[in-house]
C-alpha cells in the first residue's frame, strides 16, 4: 500500500499552497482556543437543534433519538482549479446518468447496444417497470444527485480524485454543508475576511429553481413541497431546514391526497393542488397502492397522478436502477455512449462478483480489498479486508460466495487525510466528499460540497451512522 | 397551510401556556404554605393543586400521602405524570420541532433552549433547592416564548393558530384556578360553592399516550372559614357556623382568619399577575366577588376570561374558512356573554356552576376548531 496523501501537507512535511494562509492563522492561536471554539460549536448545534436521528438509539438520559454529527474546526480546503475540473466532472456524469436512466425506461438503446447487460438493468431490484414509457418532465429523472469523490495516493506521492458512489435517490448531507459554513463564519469570521472563499449559501435557491423547472408544463406558478417521513427520521432536520429556506410546505404522508388523479394536501382552507414534491422518501414507501402496501409515509394514487404528468416526483421513481454499484462500473462508457466525451472524472476500478473471473480474482483477494454490497448504504455490510480479522473475512466469504451477485469489489483506497482536531490534538484523519448536483433546465452546483471525516484513527468510514464527522469544505480561490 | 402544520403550532402554544399556568399555580401554593397553618391547611391546598389539574387519583396511585415536596416533584419533573411542566415543555417542544419550518428561527430556538434547559434544571436539582426560582423560570421562559412569537413572526395564519392555542389554554387554566380556590374557601357557605360536585370534567388534550381524563374529585371536604369574605360575599353571613372546616379548627385562633384570608386572595390574585392591578382597578379592599369579577369578566385584564375569549374570536375571525362558521358562532356568544354577563348573576346562579359550564364551552370550541381547521380529536 502507497503512504497516505494529506491535503494539507506533502510528504516532506511542507503545508501545501492553498493551505498557507490557514496554517499561519492556526499557528498563531493560543492552545486553549481550539477547545473553546469546538465547545462554543457545540452548545450553538445543540440550541438550534441540528441533530441527527438514530434509529431506535438513546441518548445519555435515555430520552429521545437525537445527536449531534460531530462537526471538525478544521477546514477541508480545495483549491478553485482543482475544483473547476470536479465541477465539470460532475456535470457530465450527472448528464449521462440522466440520460441512461431515461434510456432505461425507454427505448433501451445502451442495453441493445450491449454496453450494458440487459439482465443487470431489468433484472435489479430497483428497476421499476412501472415507469416503462412513462414521461418525466424534462426528461430528467435525478434532479438532485449526491456524487461522492475521494482523493486516493498515488505511488508518487501525489494524489488523484475518484468517484466513489453516485447517490441518485434521495441523497443527503447539504444542510449540514450549510450550517458548517454558517458554524465556520460566527466561530472565526476574521478567516473568511483574509480568506477568498466561495459561497455556498444559495444552494436553497438553486433547489427551489430546479424544483420549480421540472413542474408538469401546463402549470405556470407551480405548488412545490417537501414530503419527509416525518421527525423521526435521520434526515428530518435537513427536510424542516430545507423547505423553510425555501419558504415551502413540508409534508408528510397524511397530509397529501389524490383524487381524479391531482395531488392534494390539507390545508386550514380546504384542499391545495401540489405540483412538484421533492420527496425524502424512498420509492418502495412512496405509494401504499402501488409499493409497499403497509407504508404509511405516502399517499396512496400517487404512482396514478405521477403517470399522468400531474405531479412531477423529484428524484423521479426508479433512479436506484442507476446508482447501484454494479452498475456505477459502466458509467465512464455510459458517458461515451451519450455524450460521446471522455469522462472527465475517474471510476474506482470494481470487481463484479457476479462474473466468474472477478469472483475468482475477488477471493484470492480478500485481505486486501473492499467487498461492498451492491445495494448497500450508510457504510454497513461491507469488508474492508485489510482492516478485517482472518475470521471476519472468512465469515464474509461465506456471504459473498452464497451470492456473489449481491458484491462487487475494490481496491483498498489510500483516501486522503485531512488535519482535524480530536482529543490528542491536531491529527490527520480520512475525508471524502459529497458535491451535491441539481439537474433541471440546467445542470448547476454550489461549489464545494459536505467533506465527511471519519473521526477513529485509521477508520475508512466516513458515514454519519457510523461516528463519521463533518467538515466546512473551502473552494479556495486564488 | 397544512391542517397539520396549524395542529402542532395550536398545540405548541397551549403546552407552552399550561406548562406556565402550571407554574403559577405551584408558586402560589407553595408562598401559601410558608404562612402559618395547620398542616391540614397546607395538604388541602396541595390536594386542590391536584383536584384543579384532574391528576387526584392519578397522584394517590402513585405516591399516596400528599406532602408539598412530592407534588412539587410530581408537577414539575414527573415524566410519567403527562400534566407536569416537564410533559408540557417537552411536547410543546416536541410540537415546535415538527413544524420548525414554519416557525421564525428565534420562535424554536427559544423553545428548544428551554427544554434542554429545563433539562439541566431537573439534573442539577435545582427545582428542589430553590422551587420560587424555578417557577419563576418557567414564567420567564413562555413569557419569551410568547414575545418572541410577537415580535418576530410574521401575523398570518401560523400566529393566529399560536395565539388562539395559548388563549384558549388560558382561558381553561383560569377558569379551574379560579373554580378551585372559590370552593377552597366557600365550599361551605352556600353563595361560591353552590352545586360544587364530582362533576366530571375532561381535559382537553392531545399528542399524549395516556388521555388525561378524570373526573375532578369533590373538594367540597377540603373547606376553609371565610370569615372576611363573608361580609361581602352575598350569601355567606349565614353561614358562619358551618364554616370551621375540619383541618383549620385546630391550628389557628378565630382572630387570625380575616388575615388568613387576605393572604388566600392575595395569593390567587399573585398567582394571575394581578395584585396590583386588583388595587387600581377597584382601590379597595381584598373581596372575593371582586376578584371573581376581575378574574371573570374584566376584558382589559390579560388572563381574564373574558380577556382570553376576546382573543379567541379575533384570532379566530382571521382564519375563518368554509366550514368554521358554526364554531365562529360559539366563540362569538361565549365572548359576548362575558362581554354583558355581571358578576351578581354569576354568583346567583352559583359560581362553580358557572365554571362548570364555561370549561364545557371552552372544550367544545377546542374540539371545534380541530374539526374544522386541524386534525380532528379522536372522539
Amino acid at each position: 500500500m502507497v503512504s497516505g496523501f494529506d491535503e494539507m501537507r506533502t510528504a516532506g512535511s511542507e503545508v501545501r499552497m492553498h493551505y498557507r494562509g490557514y496554517d499561519r492563522w492556526l499557528t498563531q492561536q493560543p492552545p486553549q482556543f481550539m477547545r473553546t471554539r469546538r465547545d462554543e460549536a457545540e452548545v450553538i448545534f445543540r440550541r438550534v437543534g441540528i441533530t441527527f436521528a438514530v434509529y431506535g438509539a438513546k441518548d445519555e438520559e435515555g430520552n429521545g433519538n437525537e445527536r449531534l454529527i460531530p462537526f471538525d474546526l478544521i477546514p477541508r480546503v480545495i483549491p478553485a482549479d482543482e475544483w473547476s475540473v470536479l465541477e465539470h466532472g460532475l456535470a457530465q456524469r450527472v448528464t449521462a446518468l440522466n440520460r441512461f436512466i431515461h434510456d432505461v425506461y425507454h427505448d433501451q438503446d445502451i442495453l441493445r447496444a450491449g454496453i450494458v447487460p440487459a439482465d443487470q438493468v431489468l433484472g435489479n431490484s430497483q428497476y421499476r417497470p412501472e415507469m416503462k414509457g412513462v414521461h418525466v418532465a424534462g426528461g430528467v429523472y435525478s434532479h438532485i444527485a449526491g456524487i461522492d469523490i475521494v482523493r486516493a495516493a498515488n505511488a508518487d506521492g501525489s494524489g488523484s480524485y475518484y468517484v466513489l458512489e453516485d447517490n441518485l435517490r434521495v441523497p443527503s448531507g447539504v444542510s449540514y454543508m450549510l450550517e458548517n459554513r454558517k458554524m465556520m463564519m460566527r466561530l472565526f469570521p476574521e478567516l473568511f475576511s483574509s480568506h477568498r472563499v466561495a459561497p455556498v449559501d444559495h444552494y436553497p435557491d438553486l433547489l427551489l429553481e430546479t424544483l420549480r423547472s421540472v413542474a408538469p408544463p401546463a402549470v405556470n406558478d407551480p405548488t412545490v413541497v417537501v414530503l419527509t417521513p416525518g421527525m423521526h427520521n435521520s434526515a428530518y432536520f435537513e427536510h424542516a431546514f430545507l423547505s423553510q429556506q425555501m419558504g415551502i410546505e413540508l409534508v408528510e404522508g397524511q397530509d397529501l391526497f389524490v383524487r381524479d388523479r391531482f395531488v392534494y394536501m390539507r390545508t386550514t382552507q380546504g384542499p391545495k393542488r401540489v405540483d412538484v414534491i421533492y420527496r425524502r422518501v424512498d420509492d418502495d414507501f412512496l405509494d401504499p397502492s402501488a409499493f409497499r402496501a403497509d407504508s404509511t409515509l405516502g399517499c396512496a394514487g400517487l404512482l396514478d397522478a405521477y403517470r399522468a404528468g400531474n405531479v412531477t416526483l423529484s428524484n423521479a421513481i426508479g433512479t436506484g436502477v442507476a446508482d447501484d454499484k454494479s452498475v456505477y462500473a459502466y458509467v465512464p462508457k455510459m458517458i461515451e455512449f451519450y455524450l460521446g466525451e471522455k469522462p472527465l472524472l475517474a471510476n474506482v476500478p470494481t470487481w463484479l462478483c457476479r462474473e466468474a473471473d472477478d469472483l475468482a480474482y475477488v477471493l484470492d483477494h480478500l485481505h486486501e480489498l473492499v467487498v461492498k454490497e451492491v445495494h448497500g448504504a450508510g457504510g454497513y455490510g461491507m469488508l474492508v479486508g485489510p482492516a478485517s480479522t482472518k475470521q471476519e473475512i472468512a465469515d464474509y466469504r461465506v456471504a459473498l460466495l452464497a451470492d456473489p451477485c449481491r458484491y462487487i469489489a475494490q481496491p483498498t483506497l489510500a483516501l486522503s487525510t485531512c488535519p482535524t482536531f480530536v482529543e490528542s490534538g491536531i491529527a490527520p484523519r480520512h475525508i471524502d466528499l459529497r458535491p451535491f448536483v441539481l439537474s433541471g433546465k440546467s445542470v448547476q452546483m454550489v461549489p464545494g460540497g459536505l467533506t465527511r471525516v471519519a473521526l477513529k484513527e485509521g477508520s475508512l468510514v466516513v458515514n454519519s451512522s457510523q461516528g463519521g464527522g463533518t467538515k466546512d469544505t473551502w473552494i479556495l480561490e486564488a | 397551510m397544512l391542517s397539520r402544520t396549524a395542529d402542532h403550532l395550536f398545540w405548541m402554544a397551549r403546552y407552552m401556556e399550561r406548562a406556565e399556568n402550571t407554574a403559577r399555580m405551584l408558586d402560589v401554593n407553595y408562598q401559601m404554605s410558608m404562612l402559618p397553618q395547620s398542616a391540614g391547611a397546607a395538604e388541602s391546598g396541595w390536594r386542590g393543586l391536584l383536584g384543579i389539574s384532574e391528576l387526584t387519583a392519578d397522584y394517590a396511585r402513585h405516591h399516596g400521602e400528599v406532602t408539598a415536596s412530592r407534588v412539587i416533584e410530581y408537577m414539575v419533573s414527573d415524566a410519567d405524570n403527562g400534566s407536569s411542566i416537564r410533559s408540557c415543555l417537552m411536547a410543546a417542544r416536541e410540537n415546535a420541532r415538527a413544524v420548525r419550518g414554519t416557525l421564525t428561527t428565534e420562535v424554536w430556538e427559544t423553545q428548544n433552549q428551554t427544554w434542554l434547559e429545563f433539562q439541566r434544571m431537573v439534573e442539577t436539582a435545582s427545582f428542589q433547592r430553590d422551587p420560587a426560582a424555578a417557577f419563576e423560570w418557567v414564567k420567564f421562559r413562555s413569557h419569551l416564548s410568547r414575545g418572541v412569537t410577537v415580535g418576530t413572526m410574521l401575523q398570518d395564519e401560523a400566529f393566529h393558530f399560536l395565539r388562539i392555542g395559548s388563549f384558549l389554554e388560558r382561558a381553561d387554566n383560569t377558569a379551574r384556578l379560579i373554580d378551585v380556590k372559590f370552593q377552597t374557601v366557600e365550599s361551605d357557605t352556600s353563595g361560591f360553592g353552590q352545586g360544587a360536585g364530582s362533576t366530571t370534567r375532561r381535559r382537553f388534550d392531545r399528542h399524549r399516550s395516556q388521555p388525561v381524563t378524570k373526573p375532578i374529585p369533590p373538594t367540597a371536604a377540603s373547606g376553609r372559614p371565610a370569615a372576611a369574605a363573608s361580609s361581602s360575599s352575598p350569601a355567606a353571613s349565614q353561614s358562619q357556623s358551618q364554616s370551621q372546616g375540619p383541618g383549620r379548627a385546630a391550628a389557628a385562633p378565630p382572630g387570625t382568619e380575616v388575615e388568613f384570608d387576605f393572604y388566600h386572595w392575595a395569593a390567587v390574585l399573585r398567582s394571575v399577575s394581578a395584585f396590583e392591578i386588583y388595587r387600581k382597578v377597584y382601590r379597595n379592599v381584598i373581596q372575593p366577588e371582586k376578584v371573581a369579577e376581575l378574574l371573570i369578566l374584566r376584558r382589559d385584564m390579560p388572563r381574564s376570561l373574558a380577556a382570553c375569549m376576546h382573543e379567541v374570536v379575533s384570532n379566530l375571525h382571521q382564519v375563518a374558512n368554509e366550514q368554521s362558521h358554526d364554531t365562529l358562532r360559539r366563540a362569538g356568544r361565549l365572548d359576548a356573554d362575558l362581554q354583558y354577563g355581571r358578576i351578581d348573576e354569576i354568583l346567583a346562579t352559583g359560581l362553580h356552576a358557572y365554571l362548570t359550564q364555561f370549561l364545557e364551552r371552552v372544550n367544545a370550541i377546542g374540539v371545534a376548531i380541530s374539526r374544522d381547521f386541524l386534525v380532528p380529536v379522536a372522539p
